[in-house]
């Protein structure tokens, strides 16, 4: 990786603080998320769990947002292009502020603005409605064309799934992006090698990934997925790397955190009920 | 009580015991869609194209094209949006025989909420030249509908739907895909209790309920509401909505002369919108839709949305009061 560290413009201590700040959020988010999905009685922990950790580096360490005005011209945008992570980002913009926690745990309840998949009308913070997937990063492309256009300082960052990327539409923004050499976008792949019917690469197999990535004219990083320290050292290349935009595969695993949701399919869109939920919320308070 | 989808996956299992040609695809769903029943038992003519449903019904087209009898499945939103431009191109277009089964279409999808709830699948399909457009209304009949698709030499759409829905029609039952089936007539004789061609005298009736999917159930709740005020009512089953059963919608309207359609999609370009393109052409007179209005859904268990978007028996009944009104207005 690149030799930019995150510690450059500040100092050591400030930026340990700011990782132990983060590590406490990725612990709430995912306590939060268990609780939602286990109270909804619906929803997708494995995939939700996998992506705390870039979540919550994006929202606590990466981007500049205002809480009180979710639709501030200059902040930063996050595009949830894996929908079902829903949970997730509820859990972390209700962590910083855009809405009450109270509201969790109304995820997927009639009337709530928590809906089951990002719902950009809804909710405060979230920029679009996502859930049919594939579409996420083509909307993250306008937003950067926007930005560029109106010469704005923002930032654009898209999580995708793995198996995601089998859907073509996602080929065709990576194409524009680099095309129009969005260095103000950055795309996350949230790899933890699994999505419904089974593991991607039997599935569909989108590997080499990164060559792909890349054949398509994006810098590519490679990281740990829940090394926060590594997320914000990705987080900082990508803003620093002119004239194209940036991939960083985050490799995760599914179900982080519950001993035995981790790299379980069955995972994938089943809610904890009872003695599941609160072995599953014992193992992610420990940790 | 069952699902359409299970019935679905039951029922490809029976045919590809029987018939060598059969090749079902999927896009990741498979445990959603019941095609993994089929998958387990014949892998070798099961094909998982990921989640890249537009490649999916391109890879369909070239597989009927090549002989074989594909059925595609995915979320009926993905089937009639996402590949709406390849099942038009691909498949249509040059009349190839392949079978999109779609599940998970409707409301009653549930707490996933508007992305994932298909309301325009029905009028998107319907406006395809050539595509057959059937939305069965419980597992009898996708089984038989399944099963006919299968024998039927053309591009069909079959919406199935996520949550148990109450049978309709019993083991069996002597359903003739493509006609319209009575299951409740105005004296409360149901399906198995008509002969096909027998006494039609119980279809003369103050309104005729027209509906597909889960509210044909519906529909016969708002039967027993509307009898208990004195309306006579019969309940037909319109399960192809493509094409269309013109000669019993015509009988229809001249024994009953008003109309009630009652659907789980939007009330623009579904059955309701069949029927009135129909009717206001061959025959005019009130129809009253049942159906969703020019909205996107949202999360909810399936009965608050039901409720939320005027599809429960009593939304049905006041329509056929509406009807009934319009008629005598006449
Ligand atoms: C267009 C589309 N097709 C299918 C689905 C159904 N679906 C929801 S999640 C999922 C699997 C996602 O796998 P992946 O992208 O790897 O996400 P993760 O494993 O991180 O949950 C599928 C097929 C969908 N939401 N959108």
């Amino acid at each position: 990786m690149g030799q930019k560290g995150k510690c450059e413009v500040t100092t050591q201590t400030q930026c340990s603080k700011k990782v132990e700040e983060i590590r406490r959020v990725c612990r709430e988010v995912r306590k939060n998320v268990l609780v939602m999905i286990g109270t909804a009685g619906s929803g997708h922990p494995g995939g939700s769990l996998s992506c705390v950790e870039i979540i919550s580096t994006l929202y606590f360490g990466v981007m500049r947002v205002k809480p009180e005005d979710p639709n501030w011209p200059d902040r930063d945008r996050f595009v949830l292009s894996k929908g079902h992570a829903a949970p997730t980002l509820y859990a972390v913009l209700a962590e910083k502020g855009f809405f009450p926690k109270d509201l969790l745990p109304t995820l997927r309840k009639f009337g709530s603005p928590l809906q089951g998949h990002p719902d950009a009308k809804r909710t405060p913070g979230v920029e679009v409605s996502t859930g049919s997937l594939g579409q996420g990063l083509s909307m993250a492309v306008g937003m950067a064309l926007a930005g560029k256009l109106d010469r704005k300082g923002y930032r654009v960052w898209v999580l995708l799934g793995d198996g995601e990327c089998q859907e073509g539409q996602v080929w065709e923004a990576a194409m524009a992006a680099s095309h129009y050499k969005l260095d103000n976008l950055a795309a996350f792949v949230d790899f933890n090698g699994l999505q419904i019917d089974g593991r991607v690469e039997e599935i569909m197999n989108p590997s080499p990934l990164a060559d792909k990535w890349r054949a398509f004219g994006w810098r590519v990083l490679e990281v740990d997925g829940h090394d926060v320290d590594a997320l914000l050292e990705a987080a900082s290349y990508a803003s620093e790397s002119p004239g194209a935009p940036t991939a960083i595969i985050a490799r995760t695993v599914k179900g982080k955190g519950v001993s035995f949701m981790e790299g379980q399919r069955e995972w994938h869109g089943k809610a904890p009920k009872g003695e599941e939920l609160s072995r599953a919320l014992q193992e992610v308070t420990k940790s | 009580m069952k699902a359409t989808r299970e019935a679905y996956g039951e029922a490809l299992v029976e045919l590809g015991r029987e018939h060598p040609e059969i090749v079902v695809l999927d896009a990741d769903l498979s445990s959603s869609t019941m095609t993994s029943g089929f998958a387990k038992e014949f892998p070798e003519r099961f094909f998982n194209f990921g989640i890249a449903e537009a490649n999916m019904m391109g890879a369909a087209a070239g597989l009927a094209r090549s002989g074989k009898v594909p059925f595609a499945s995915t979320f009926a939103v993905f089937a009639s949006g996402r590949a709406y431009d390849q099942v038009r191109q691909s498949i249509a277009y040059p009349g190839f025989n392949v079978k999109i089964a779609a599940s998970h279409g409707g409301l009653t999808v549930g707490p996933d909420g508007a992305s994932h709830q298909a309301l325009e699948d029905i009028a998107l399909m319907r406006v395809i030249p050539g595509m057959t457009v059937v939305v069965p209304a419980d597992a009898e009949e996708t089984r038989q509908v399944v099963r006919w698709a299968a024998a039927h030499d053309g591009p069909v759409y079959i919406r199935l739907g996520r949550s148990p829905v109450p049978d309709v029609f019993p083991q069996g039952a002597p359903i003739q895909p493509g006609k319209a089936s009575v299951v409740k007539d105005a004296k409360g004789r149901g399906f198995g209790e008509m002969r096909p061609g027998g006494e039609r005298d119980g279809l003369d009736a103050d309104v005729a309920i027209l509906a597909n999917g889960i509210m044909v159930s519906k529909c016969l709740e708002a039967w027993e509401l509307l009898a208990a005020e004195g309306i006579t009512s019969v309940v037909v089953d319109v399960a192809f909505v493509k094409p269309l059963d013109e000669k019993t919608l015509l009988e229809l309207a001249g024994r009953c002369g008003a109309f009630v359609t009652a659907e789980e999609h939007s009330v623009i370009g579904g059955l309701g919108g069949a029927v009135t393109e129909f009717l206001s052409e061959n025959c005019p007179c009130p129809v009253v839709r049942v159906g969703v209005r020019d909205r996107f859904g949202q999360s909810g268990t399936p009965e608050e949305l039901l409720a939320e978007y005027g599809l429960t028996a009593e939304d049905i009944a006041q329509a056929a009061r509406k009807s009934l009104e319009l008629k005598r207005a006449e």
